[in-house]
C-alpha cells in the first residue's frame, strides 16, 4: 500500500470526465454534472463578506493541492442555499439551513475577533484550524451562537456542506479513483483486485507509464 | 423530458407515467372528489403502495395519495448522489433527545413508491420468535400476528418482488427457494464472508429486491452501485415498479404531489375522507375508509394534526400511544483498510449478510438481535462519514479519502427496544402547507447501548480476522423508523388491531412500519409489505362477511367476553 500524504497522485492521469460521452453516463447525468461544472463563481445567497469566510473555511476543511483548478466549494454551497435545498431535519436550537449558515458565520467571526482581534479570513491557517477544532469540540461561548450549538453547526451544517460540495465534484472523484457515474453500463468485475477497463488504475498496480496510459484511456 | 415531476403532477387526465418507458404513459382510472371511494390511502410506499395494489385487485375503488413526485427512473434518475437527494423527505423537522436521529436520507422518502425507491433492497423475514418477543424472549411486546401466517405472506412478497437470494437460507425455519438466483459477491462481501468463516459463524448472500435475471421490461442489475440513490435501470423492485403498476392496471388512481394534511371525521366518529393539497389549493376526497401509510413520522403527525372536538388528542389516540414507541434500528459500523483493492462502489451495497446474532441467544448481555452486512458507500456519503463519525477534516481527511478503494466495512441493523419516551410530537412551527411540523425525540436505552457495544466488538474481530488494518468504529448511525402506532390485542395498549384497523375509528386504518410493536434486527420492508398483503386479505374477508363496518372494539369486547 501507499504512504499517507504522498505527493504523487494515487490515480495518475485519471480524469473521470473522460467517460462523459461514453456508456457509463446517461443523458440526465451529463445534464446534472454540466450544471454543477457551470456553477456561478459569484455568490447569489451569501454576501461578499460571508462568501469570503466560507471560502476560508472550505480551504481548511478540504485543503486542495496546487497545480489543478480548485473545486469551487464555496460557490457550490452558495448554489445549494440559493436553491433552498434542505437536509430535512435540524437539531433543537438550530435554525434552518440558510439562517444557520448566516448565524454560524457571524459567530465564527465573533470568535475570531475575540481571540485574535480579526475576522476569520484574516487570521492565518494555523489559527483558523485552531478555531475550527474548538468549534468541533464545542469549546466556544460567544453569545453570537444564540441557541445553536457550535458542535452541531460544525458537524451537521458547516463541515457537512463543505465535504458534500467537494465530493460532488468530478475533480474529487478522479482524485480518489472512484468509477463515477455508471448508468447504463455498470460494472462486471467485482472481486478483490478486479478492475473493469473503464475504471482507474492505482499507482503501484503496474508499470508507472502503463498506469498513466490506462488512466488516460478509461472511457 | 418536457415536464418536471417535482413541480407538476403527472398522474392525471386519465393517465399515469409508464415507469418502464421514457416519456411513456399508461391508462389510469380517475375518481371525482365527490365520488365516495372505498379506500383513500395516504402514502404509496411499502405499506400504502402494496395495499393499494391488493385492494384494487380485490375490486375495491382506491385512490392513493403521495406527497412526492411520480418519477420514471429511466429518464429522471441520474448517477449522482447530490441530484438524487430529490428522493428524500426534506420538509422541516426538529430532532432532540439524548441521541437525536438523523433524518431526511436513508430513513425517508418522498416519491410515488416512498422510500422503496431508494432502499438498499435487503429483504429479510423476521425471526419467528420476534412476533412473541415478550412471551418467548422476555422483552418488548408481543405482536397480535402468528409467524406461520406471516411466513405465507413473506412468500407472497418474495414472489411479487422476484427476490434474488441463496438456495438455502442458513437461519430459521425452512423457507421456499428464492424466486431468482443470488447475486455474485463483490470484494466487500467476500471480506464479510472471510471474517464469519474465521469466527465460525454462518453467512450468506443477502436476499435482495433487485433482479438477477430479466423480468418483463426490466433488465437484471448491472452492478452500478447507486442503489440507495435510486435505480436508473429498474432492476430494483421498488413499489414504484412493482405494486404501483399492478394497482393502476387493477383500476386504482394514484395522486402524485398530493400532500394530505388532515383526515376528516364526522360527528358519528367515522372518517369521511381526506383533505389534500395539490395544484396550489386544498381539496377534499370522500372515502368510506381511510388508510394512513405515511411511515413512522408522517403517520402519527397526520393523526395528531387531525384533532377535532371529539378527538382533541388526535385520531385513534385513546391509548395515548400515537407517536410513542418510535424505534429506529442501530446502524453502527466497523471500517478498515484491505491491502487488496475492494472498490465497494460496485454492486448493491450489501451483497453478504450474517444473521447469526439474530438467531443465537447465548453469549449476549442484551435483549434483541442484530444482523450485519457488507457496505458500499459512495464518495459523498463516505466523506461525510469520515467527517461526522470519525471527526476527520483538513489534510487528514484528504489523505484518508485516498484509501477509498481499499475500504471494507461491516454495518449492523440492530434491534432497539420500544420506549414510550422515544416519540413523534408536534412542534409549534408550521411547514409550507401551514401544518405543524414533527418533533422527533430519541434516546438510546442501556439495552440499545449494550447491543451496539457487543456488535462493534464482534465486528472488529471479524475485520481483524479478514486481515483488515487501521480499523475504526462508527458509533452514531441509525436506520429505518418503526413504531408510533403499534398493533396489539388490547385497545388500551395499542393503536390498531392485527388487521391494522384503529381501535377508535372503525373505518380508519394504519398500514406501514408504524404498526410494528418491536423491530428485530432485520430491515423492515419485507415485513411491512407482508403485513399490507395480510391486511388486504383481511379487508376482503371482512367485506365478504359483511363485517367491514363493524368496529374493531365490538369484536374485541365479544372476544374478551367469551
Amino acid at each position: 500500500m501507499h504512504d499517507r500524504g504522498r505527493p504523487e497522485p494515487r490515480y495518475p492521469g485519471y480524469d473521470v470526465l473522460t467517460k462523459r460521452q461514453g456508456p457509463s453516463w446517461n443523458e440526465q447525468t451529463r445534464r446534472v454534472v454540466s450544471q454543477r461544472l457551470a456553477v456561478p463563481a459569484e455568490p447569489r445567497f451569501f454576501t461578499p463578506d460571508e462568501f469570503r469566510t466560507v471560502a476560508s473555511v472550505a480551504a481548511r476543511i478540504v485543503p486542495q493541492p496546487d497545480g489543478r483548478p480548485p473545486v469551487p466549494v464555496a460557490a457550490l454551497i452558495d448554489e445549494k442555499l440559493f436553491r433552498g435545498a434542505s437536509d430535512g431535519y435540524r437539531p433543537e436550537g438550530m435554525p434552518r439551513e440558510r439562517e444557520a449558515w448566516r448565524q454560524g458565520l457571524q459567530a465564527l467571526d465573533a470568535e475570531a475577533k475575540a481571540a485574535y482581534g480579526a475576522a476569520f479570513h484574516a487570521i492565518g491557517a494555523a489559527r483558523q484550524d485552531g478555531l475550527l477544532a474548538r468549534m468541533q469540540s464545542g469549546d466556544m461561548t460567544s453569545p453570537a451562537w444564540g441557541r445553536m450549538s457550535p458542535q452541531d453547526f460544525f458537524k451537521r451544517r458547516m463541515a457537512r456542506d463543505v465535504v458534500l460540495a467537494y465530493y460532488a465534484h468530478p475533480t474529487a472523484w478522479s482524485e480518489i479513483g472512484w468509477g463515477g457515474p455508471a448508468s447504463p453500463r455498470g460494472y462486471v468485475r467485482l472481486d478483490f483486485d478486479e478492475r473493469d477497463p473503464w475504471e482507474a488504475a492505482e499507482a503501484g498496480s503496474g508499470d508507472a507509464v502503463e498506469v498513466r496510459r490506462i488512466n488516460r484511456h478509461v472511457g | 423530458m418536457s415536464d418536471n415531476p417535482q413541480h407538476t403532477p403527472r398522474a392525471r387526465r386519465g393517465r399515469a407515467p409508464d415507469v418502464f418507458r421514457p416519456g411513456g404513459w399508461v391508462p389510469m382510472r380517475e375518481y371525482g372528489e365527490d365520488e365516495t371511494v372505498d379506500f383513500a390511502i395516504v402514502g404509496t410506499g411499502a405499506g400504502g403502495g402494496t395495499l393499494a395494489c391488493k385492494l384494487a385487485e380485490y375490486g375495491f375503488s382506491v385512490v392513493a395519495f403521495d406527497a412526492g413526485p411520480y418519477f420514471r427512473p429511466l429518464e429522471d434518475f441520474a448517477s449522482d448522489e447530490s441530484e438524487q437527494t430529490k428522493l428524500y423527505w426534506t420538509d422541516d423537522r426538529i430532532v432532540d433527545g439524548a441521541n437525536p436521529l438523523q433524518l431526511g436520507s436513508n430513513n425517508s422518502g418522498k416519491a410515488v413508491g416512498g422510500s422503496t425507491v431508494h432502499f438498499a433492497m435487503v429483504s429479510l423475514r423476521f425471526r419467528p420468535e420476534w412476533f412473541k418477543s415478550r412471551s418467548l424472549l422476555g422483552y418488548g411486546a408481543d405482536w397480535p400476528l402468528d409467524w406461520r401466517e406471516m411466513w405465507n405472506y413473506y412468500r407472497e412478497v418474495e414472489q411479487a418482488l422476484k427476490i434474488a437470494g441463496p438456495v438455502n437460507y442458513p437461519w430459521g425455519p425452512p423457507r421456499p427457494r428464492y424466486p431468482y438466483r443470488a447475486h455474485p459477491l463483490n470484494a466487500a462481501a467476500r471480506v464479510l464472508a472471510k471474517g464469519c468463516e474465521a469466527l465460525g459463524i454462518g453467512w450468506t448472500e443477502t436476499p435482495l429486491a433487485t433482479l438477477s435475471a430479466p423480468r418483463g421490461l426490466a433488465h437484471p442489475c448491472v452492478y452500478r452501485g447507486f442503489c440507495v440513490a435510486g435505480c436508473s435501470t429498474n432492476a430494483k423492485q421498488s413499489a414504484l415498479v412493482t405494486w404501483i403498476p399492478r394497482a393502476l392496471a387493477a383500476g386504482a388512481e394514484i395522486r402524485d404531489l398530493a400532500m394530505v394534511g388532515r383526515v376528516e371525521v364526522d360527528a358519528a366518529g367515522r372518517a369521511t375522507g381526506v383533505h389534500f393539497h395539490r395544484d396550489g389549493t386544498w381539496h377534499f376526497q370522500r372515502a368510506r375508509h381511510v388508510v394512513v401509510a405515511g411511515y413512522a413520522i408522517e403517520t402519527p403527525r397526520l393523526l395528531l394534526n387531525s384533532t377535532n372536538g371529539q378527538f382533541p388528542d388526535g385520531l385513534a389516540n385513546s391509548s395515548g400511544l400515537v407517536g410513542e414507541n418510535l424505534m429506529a434500528q442501530s446502524n453502527q459500523a466497523v471500517w478498515g483498510l484491505m491491502d487488496q483493492e475492494i472498490r465497494s462502489y460496485k454492486g448493491p451495497p450489501s451483497l453478504a449478510i450474517t444473521e447469526h446474532w439474530n438467531y443465537e441467544d447465548k453469549g449476549k448481555d442484551f435483549f434483541g438481535g442484530y444482523s450485519y452486512m457488507s457496505q458500499g458507500p459512495l464518495p459523498q456519503l463516505w466523506a461525510n462519514t469520515q467527517m461526522a463519525a470519525r471527526g476527520l477534516w483538513g489534510a487528514r481527511l484528504m489523505s484518508d479519502m485516498q484509501n477509498y478503494n481499499h475500504v471494507a466495512g461491516l454495518k449492523i441493523v440492530g434491534e432497539m427496544l420500544p420506549q414510550e419516551n422515544n416519540r413523534v410530537t408536534l412542534a409549534d412551527e408550521v411547514d409550507q402547507f401551514g401544518l405543524r411540523i414533527p418533533r422527533v425525540t430519541y434516546s438510546w436505552c442501556d439495552n440499545d447501548k449494550r447491543l451496539i457495544a457487543h456488535a462493534l466488538k464482534f465486528m472488529t474481530q471479524a475485520l481483524e480476522e479478514a486481515d483488515a488494518r487501521d480499523i475504526w468504529t462508527q458509533e452514531d448511525d441509525t436506520c429505518h423508523l418503526n413504531g408510533t402506532a403499534r398493533m396489539g390485542s388490547d385497545p388500551a395498549r395499542s393503536v390498531v388491531n392485527a388487521d391494522c384497523r384503529s381501535w377508535d375509528i372503525p373505518n380508519l386504518w394504519i398500514c406501514d412500519g408504524s404498526v410494528f410493536p418491536t423491530v428485530g434486527g432485520a430491515n423492515p420492508s419485507l415485513t411491512i409489505q407482508a403485513i399490507a398483503c395480510r391486511t388486504a386479505d383481511r379487508i376482503r374477508d371482512l367485506a365478504g362477511r359483511g363485517e367491514l363496518d363493524q368496529p374493531a372494539r365490538r369484536r374485541y369486547a365479544a372476544q374478551t367476553a367469551q
